[in-house]
């Protein structure tokens, strides 16, 4: 008995490596500190009311953020682990199996795990309020694709103590990844976490077309919408044509791995390149989706604090959408190698430099909003200041990587690596930083500390190009990927020193950001006004943090960049159209929303139970799993009373609360 | 359910909680208010988010079909699709889906007449019709195993089963959300919310038709005739 015992878990449990076990240990101490909180405070009916069951999009979008932010410091550990072993040759701090499994969870978790969902916290607290909703269009849906993201993201997570980690490189290209080259359960981990939490990405973006197609405000024509929400339509539309490719791509290499299919294997007519082919049609569309929102960010951004309209409105509309479409015509540049013939790769080499023409639209185009601007430059216009260069950077050397003849150097090197990190932090993070600091004050009701968050941002961008401007030429002398040593003789070392150094900056950097919050908690400064930053758009004309139905009466619009072209007849002494006057006078009438529910995370929770009994074949766990996922749809389906309203007399208390602190 | 339902929804979202009980069920119907902006045509936003999930699930037939068309050929010298298959059972199946997309529509006349009765009498008859498709399906299936064609024989075994198999198993989770709307219309007879349901059902049925149309031209009439 023992005997069994102790060999099952020596299999179940991952064993024998000291910094695992390491993890391991505060994982579980974490845990039982946890639960001891909640329960010391008696907080658990808290935790299961006010976030667990709720449908509040501005609640899920912090849950989101939270998990984001958690999993960036995963995702950055990993890093610093890799850039450790890398600082020396023949360094033996991580073997090659380990090195393998560190690589390929640091690109999972911070593309899939930290980039996505941290866009996602955004749209969800953002657009609403952007567009004068009092929710997204389908609350429940909403947060059901939360809670998939966060089962998905577990699921994938504890393979590192449990089972072992994935190790076949972020795409899992078979037949690496086929049961022949990866026989572990890890593969099955990385299946399944980032099944279930792709469902609910495609959720999402459903979802978020339905909010902004249908539900703005009324005289929001799509023309005087917001850029940002802009910005979330063209990557939400990108979502619903691409996820359902990865979806397809996840589960036919399942199949293969579950039933013996042989869809990308060796043997039996197998094609493993079609895999290639598959993934990246999801994969490149994939890191439109994340940038896109980002530019719309910038485009927010840019125009609060230059004290500008948007200059080239229609062109930036333009050019945000003939992204999302070029986005599905250019998967093959990533791997011109593969032979496909010198057409077929001149075709995607073309459609690949046709990208950058929109993304130079757009470039001029905050440049023009800067010019001859009121501009100051507090953190959320910072980032957006030091975005604009190391994109270019990271854009031109995208243009050199795209010349088919020229890529068969460059491909699979350091060169690779540092144009595709420089274009993922300089855009993506460097956005959704820029995003989380502007925005901040609606979500919490107060300003994070600028002292501090300047110190983080200089650490961030000089820790950036220490770190990855030395990988360029490292690619250039011949530096390969995902090699976790090279030799002595090979001249690296010096620059990977560099880069190394790099790193460990923006290591620090992430430490500033915590002590920040922290500080600004600490000191919590509440904000008298809900305009933090003489904003534009309409989620500033209502209280931070928003009441829980966002607008106790919906307005009306009239022009882009409404909320500003408010204030500014008001110091012009003009008058409002009179339907504006109509709206904003109208007695206040009970407000229609979405109940909480607790299917959403029973259900994601089945989906993980499912997914933990595929994962090591437990055919009675699969059962349990997928019986709770059908009770939970039916239970669903059965349900009628959805929704309630908030009386009138309530709203009036919550306004008065929010709006006499002035 | 009733149970469970109430265990489920959790609590309400405080600190409003007390304005709950307003709504009650007319609070369901959603639907234009006289200021016509207060809330949205919740019913006609959930049609069209069905919409646009037709799209993503187009795409993900169609991923599935490429697989097919890349791997027809890859039988890596075991049984072709030509030599197993008897097409006439599937030009049955294909007469009792098509049939049942027609039956279906007369559900969905049924209740705009607002013949409860008729609708759930012909969704019944729609039901019966899928679970016999499910059944050929399953039995040529077995068939094929029989005769030496699984999942795992080649290639094309591969992407023929996953292709038949995933619009058969999208075919049994319609047969299973049938049911429960057929349930809830004894119950609750037609409203504006059921109205909607059997709307997208009927949207998903034609739907699945459609791609059996497809399944059919491309994997039985040019693969095996």
């Amino acid at each position: 008995m023992w005997d069994k015992i102790k060999e099952f878990s020596s299999e179940f449990f991952v064993t024998g490596d000291p910094l695992i076990l390491g993890a391991q240990v505060s994982i579980a101490l974490t845990l039982v500190a946890i639960i001891f909180t909640l329960s010391y405070f008696k907080k658990w009916r808290w935790l299961w009311t006010e976030w667990l069951t709720s449908v509040d999009h501005k609640k899920i979008g912090i849950m989101y953020i939270i998990a984001s932010i958690l999993m960036l410091f995963r995702g950055g550990v990993d890093a610093l682990l890799m850039r450790v072993q890398l600082a020396a040759p023949e360094l033996e701090f991580l073997n090659a199996e380990h090195y393998n499994a560190i690589f390929t969870t640091h690109g999972v978790i911070m593309i899939l795990f930290m980039a996505m969902p941290l866009m996602f916290g955004l749209f969800n607290i953002v657009v609403p309020l952007q567009i004068g909703a009092r929710d997204v269009a389908f609350p429940f849906l909403n947060s059901l694709s939360f809670w998939m993201f966060f089962f998905g993201a577990m699921l994938f997570n504890v393979s590192f103590v449990i089972g072992g980690s994935p190790d076949a490189g972020w795409l899992a290209y078979p037949p690496l990844s086929e049961l022949s080259g990866s026989p572990g359960v890890g593969q099955d981990f990385y299946i399944w976490g980032i099944q279930i939490s792709g469902i609910g990405s495609l959720a999402t973006g459903i979802n978020f077309v339905v909010t902004i197609l249908k539900m703005r405000a009324p005289g929001m024509k799509l023309m005087k919408m917001p850029m940002f929400s802009w910005s979330v339509l063209s990557s939400c539309v990108t979502i619903m044509l691409a996820f359902p490719i990865l979806t397809v791509t996840l589960f036919l290499l399942f199949l293969d791995r579950y039933l013996g299919a042989h869809f990308f294997t060796l043997d039996g007519g197998g094609n493993p390149m079609m895999y290639l082919n598959l993934i990246w049609m999801w994969g490149h569309p994939e890191v439109y989706i994340v940038i896109l929102p980002a530019f719309g960010i910038f485009s927010e951004i840019v125009a609060t604090f230059a004290k500008k309209k948007l200059f080239g409105y229609k062109s930036m509309v333009f050019a945000l959408m003939s992204i999302s479409f070029f986005s599905f015509f250019t998967w093959a540049h990533h791997f011109f190698t593969m032979g496909s013939g010198a057409n077929v790769n001149a075709f995607f080499a073309v459609t690949t430099m046709i990208i950058a023409i929109p993304t130079g639209v757009k470039v001029f185009n905050w440049l023009f909003t800067m010019y001859r601007g009121k501009l100051s430059f507090p953190t959320p216009m910072l980032w957006t200041v030091a975005f604009i260069p190391c994109f270019i950077v990271g854009g031109m050397t995208g243009v050199m990587l795209s010349v088919a003849p020229a890529d068969f150097q460059f491909h699979n090197s350091y060169f690779l690596i540092a144009h595709f990190h420089q274009v993922l932090i300089g855009g993506v993070v460097f956005g959704y930083f820029a995003g989380l600091y502007y925005w901040w004050p609606k979500m919490f009701g107060f300003k994070l500390h600028e002292g501090l968050g300047k110190w983080a941002f200089w650490f961030w961008n000089i820790g950036f190009y220490v770190c990855f401007m030395p990988q360029y030429a490292l690619g250039f002398m011949g530096m390969t990927r995902r090699f976790n040593e090279y030799n002595f003789d090979m001249g690296w070392q010096p620059l990977n020193v560099v880069s190394t150094v790099g790193a460990f900056l923006m290591g620090i950097a992430f430490l500033f950001q915590v002590w920040q919050i922290a500080h600004s908690i600490k000191f919590l400064k509440m904000e008298k006004t809900g305009d933090s930053w003489n904003g534009r758009t309409l989620e500033w004309s209502i209280p931070s943090p928003a009441p829980h139905y966002n607008f106790a009466r919906i307005p009306v619009v009239t022009s882009q960049d409404d909320f500003w072209e408010k204030k500014q007849r008001k110091l012009r002494g003009e008058k409002d159209a009179p339907e504006v006057i109509a709206a904003e006078q109208a007695p206040l009438e009970p407000i229609h929303m979405p109940k909480n529910s607790g299917i959403p995370f029973i259900m994601s929770l089945s989906w993980f139970v499912a997914g933990f009994g595929f994962v090591w074949d437990w055919k009675w766990m699969i059962f349990v799993g997928m019986g709770g996922v059908i009770a939970c749809m039916l239970a669903r389906s059965f349900t009628y009373d959805t929704d309630y309203y908030i009386p009138v007399d309530e709203v009036q208390r919550t306004e008065a609360a929010a709006r006499g602190a002035h | 359910m009733a149970l469970l339902n109430k265990f489920l929804s959790g609590g309400k979202s405080q600190p409003l909680a007390a304005a709950h009980g307003q709504g009650g069920g007319q609070a369901a119907h959603g639907g234009h208010d006289a200021h016509g902006h207060d809330h949205h045509d919740q019913e006609g936003m959930k049609v069209f988010g069905f919409w646009l999930f037709l799209i993503t699930d187009v795409i993900l037939f169609g991923t599935l079909f490429a697989t097919f068309v890349v791997l027809r050929l890859n039988t890596a010298g075991g049984p072709t699709g030509a030599e197993l298959i008897e097409i006439n059972g599937i030009i049955i199946s294909t007469f009792i889906l098509l049939t049942s997309s027609f039956t279906s529509g007369v559900a969905l006349l049924e209740m705009n007449r607002g013949n409860k009765k008729g609708l759930i009498t012909w969704l019944v008859i729609t039901a019966l019709l899928g679970a016999s498709f499910i059944y050929l399906e399953v039995t040529e299936f077995i068939h094929l195993v029989h005769e030496g064609a699984t999942i795992g024989t080649s290639a094309y075994w591969s992407s023929f089963f996953t292709l038949v198999g995933t619009h058969g198993l999208h075919v049994s989770i319609g047969l299973v959300w049938m049911v429960a709307l057929i349930i809830q219309l004894a119950r609750r007879g037609i409203t504006d919310v059921t109205k909607r349901k059997v709307n997208v059902i009927s949207l998903y049925w034609h739907f699945l038709d459609v791609i059996w149309i497809f399944v059919f031209t491309i994997v039985y009439l040019m693969g095996v005739m």
